[in-house]
């Protein structure tokens, strides 16, 4: 069955939705009353959500032994990164205005701010090695350096805990988000963990044959 | 006798420009939407429509607010004043409260004012209304979340509520209560926070006269979202100590505990005053976002009431006293 055209091609439009929609709302003025608030807060989500779609790629694969998942692991990962740098963007210039002498203090005063800026770095540098001729080359530390994903997701959880009103450890305020999204980066971490994988392995019953095209 | 303020002496009408000389939030998100679009389409090779230019961004209008400048200030819309809150008895969205508050109940209401008062009293909201003279006062509302506006309270001070009950010589703080109905406040079933929502103030602090108790805006009666029937307008504090829909209030001898400092007492202090030099662990309060602009301005020390209230902190710490 050739299902990959069909999955690709809802992935890309999946995955774009989230950025027309808001475009679409800006347009109309239809961001509420302070539309920078929301701009940031909408391309953030999108980002921590494409991120953790494209974490759940592997264990997916793993699962349903269906290897069309992992092909959409590389396009949905750099769709996290666009989402995070329409975020930062948003932030630099809709909000700030390029006012460095404000934007500077904030981002090294605020602890929320440096693990997302931790976070961004990291989808930067995976961003850029993305390609199949940069992951030829660095060969085996390719795989090394991309494990960094999980680092990356881990500060964006701590990003969005320090930005909500909320507290995590107390269970107080307003946590509803970055507590939905450690719990799923908590499973995604452990359907990894190599026995969890070689029983998901053995638990399916017809083995796939395919091989992994990335 | 305290001295009454006119409108006029809270922002100079000189500083509240004609609406078509601003630089609205409408013109600025959508100017920066349609350039993402042009350099999205530039991008894909696509040319905009011959003829049907889209707006550039360099043709904005001069008076764009800078985060360095900006004495000019308007009204925020009555909409935006309805429709863009937190109060989180309804949900923490700023939508939910217009979405939710209507099915509170503000009457009939009652408000108690009792404590260490010689004459303890409950006063029906139809007196508070009738018994005090209603004054318009238009004062800038600075939100902790880093966003502000621009209000025409109705209202009267609570000074006058305060020596109708006669505080006793003990009587050093006072303690403000917000209703606890869980069926007609939804949110208040989330066990997150420590309802009902309680908020203080100094004795000093709830005499001076730039404090109300509101009970409407843009010359109509308060919405719920907004704290009907009754709530407290600190304008040099934070948004979150202007209690809403009040219930209670009681003058007590110790400093009385309020629902955002015992959630986390690292970041919202008991005084909260707006202080733009005490920085907050997430949002900027060296600048603001005011809601109908675009950009950024600089907030300012006591929200611009330094003159009026500075000597109530004369010789604190403002730091260690957030
Ligand atoms: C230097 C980099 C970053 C900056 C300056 C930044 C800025 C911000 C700001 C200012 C907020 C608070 C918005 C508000 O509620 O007012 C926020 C929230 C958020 N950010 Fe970031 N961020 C950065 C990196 C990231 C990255 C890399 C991701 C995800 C991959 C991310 C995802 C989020 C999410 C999910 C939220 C919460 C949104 C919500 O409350 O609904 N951020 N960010």
């Amino acid at each position: 069955m050739k299902a990959w055209p069909y999955l690709r091609a809802a992935a890309h439009v999946g995955a774009l939705l989230p950025l027309l929609l808001l475009i679409f709302d800006a347009l109309r003025d239809n961001l509420t009353a302070n539309p920078i608030q929301a701009a940031t807060q909408r391309s953030g989500t999108a980002a921590l959500v494409l991120l953790l779609i494209s974490l759940a790629c592997t264990p997916l694969y793993t699962i349903t032994g269906y290897a069309d998942f992992s092909r959409l692991r590389r396009p949905l990962g750099l769709y996290a990164f666009l989402y995070a740098l329409v975020h930062l963007s948003i932030f630099v210039v809709l909000d700030y205005a390029f006012a460095w002498d404000l934007i500077l203090p904030e981002l090294a005063q605020k602890r929320y701010l440096i693990a997302g800026l931790g976070a961004f770095a990291i989808l930067l540098a995976l961003a850029a090695t993305s390609f199949t001729l940069t992951m030829k080359a660095l060969g085996k530390h390719w795989k090394r350096l991309h494990r960094l994903v999980y680092a990356a997701a881990g500060l964006v959880v701590l990003h969005v805990a320090w930005a909500e009103k909320g507290n995590l450890s107390t269970l107080s305020g307003d946590i509803l988000k970055p507590a939905l999204a450690l719990a799923v980066l908590l499973v995604l971490l452990g359907l990894r963990l190599p026995p969890i994988r070689r029983r998901l392995t053995a638990l399916r019953r017809t083995p796939p044959r395919r091989v992994i095209r990335t | 006798m305290p001295k009454t303020y006119q409108p006029s002496e809270k922002i100079p009408s000189s500083e509240i420009t004609p609406e078509k000389h601003y630089y609205t939030r409408r013109q600025f998100i959508q100017l920066a939407a349609a350039a993402a679009t042009t350099a999205a389409l530039a991008a894909c090779g696509v040319r905009p429509p011959e003829g049907e230019p889209l707006p550039n961004p360099s043709a904005a209008p001069s008076t764009s607010p800078s985060p360095a400048g900006g004495s000019e200030e308007k009204l925020t819309s009555y909409e935006d004043v309805t429709t863009f809150n937190n109060f989180y008895e309804f949900g923490m969205d700023k939508g939910d409260p217009a979405k939710f508050a209507g099915k509170l109940q503000t009457s009939p209401w009652t408000v108690e004012v009792y404590g260490l008062v010689n004459q303890p009293r409950t006063f029906a909201i139809e007196d508070l209304l009738s018994g005090y003279t209603q004054e318009e006062r238009i004062y800038r509302m600075r939100c902790v979340e880093g966003w502000s506006m621009v209000i025409p309270w109705q209202g009267f001070t609570l000074s006058q509520l305060l020596k109708a009950v006669e505080p006793t010589a003990e009587a050093k703080y006072v303690r403000f209560e917000t209703l606890y109905r869980p069926e007609e406040m939804p949110f208040q079933s989330y066990k997150g926070f420590p309802w009902p929502y309680q908020e203080g103030l100094r004795l000093d602090e709830a005499m001076h006269d730039l404090t109300i108790l509101s009970t409407g805006l843009y010359g109509q009666t308060l919405l719920p979202q907004n704290g009907a029937p009754l709530r407290l307008v600190v304008p040099w504090k934070y948004g979150f100590k202007s209690i809403k829909s009040i219930v209670k209030i009681e003058l007590v001898a110790e400093r009385p505990a309020t629902l955002w400092n015992t959630t986390a007492p690292r970041e919202y202090g008991f005084y909260s005053n707006v202080n733009p030099d005490v920085p907050h662990p997430r949002w900027s309060q060296a600048s603001e976002r005011r809601i109908g602009e675009g950009g950024r301005r600089p907030t300012l020390m006591f929200n611009g009431y330094e003159k009026e209230v500075a000597g109530l902190y004369a010789g604190m710490d403002l730091r260690a006293n957030y």
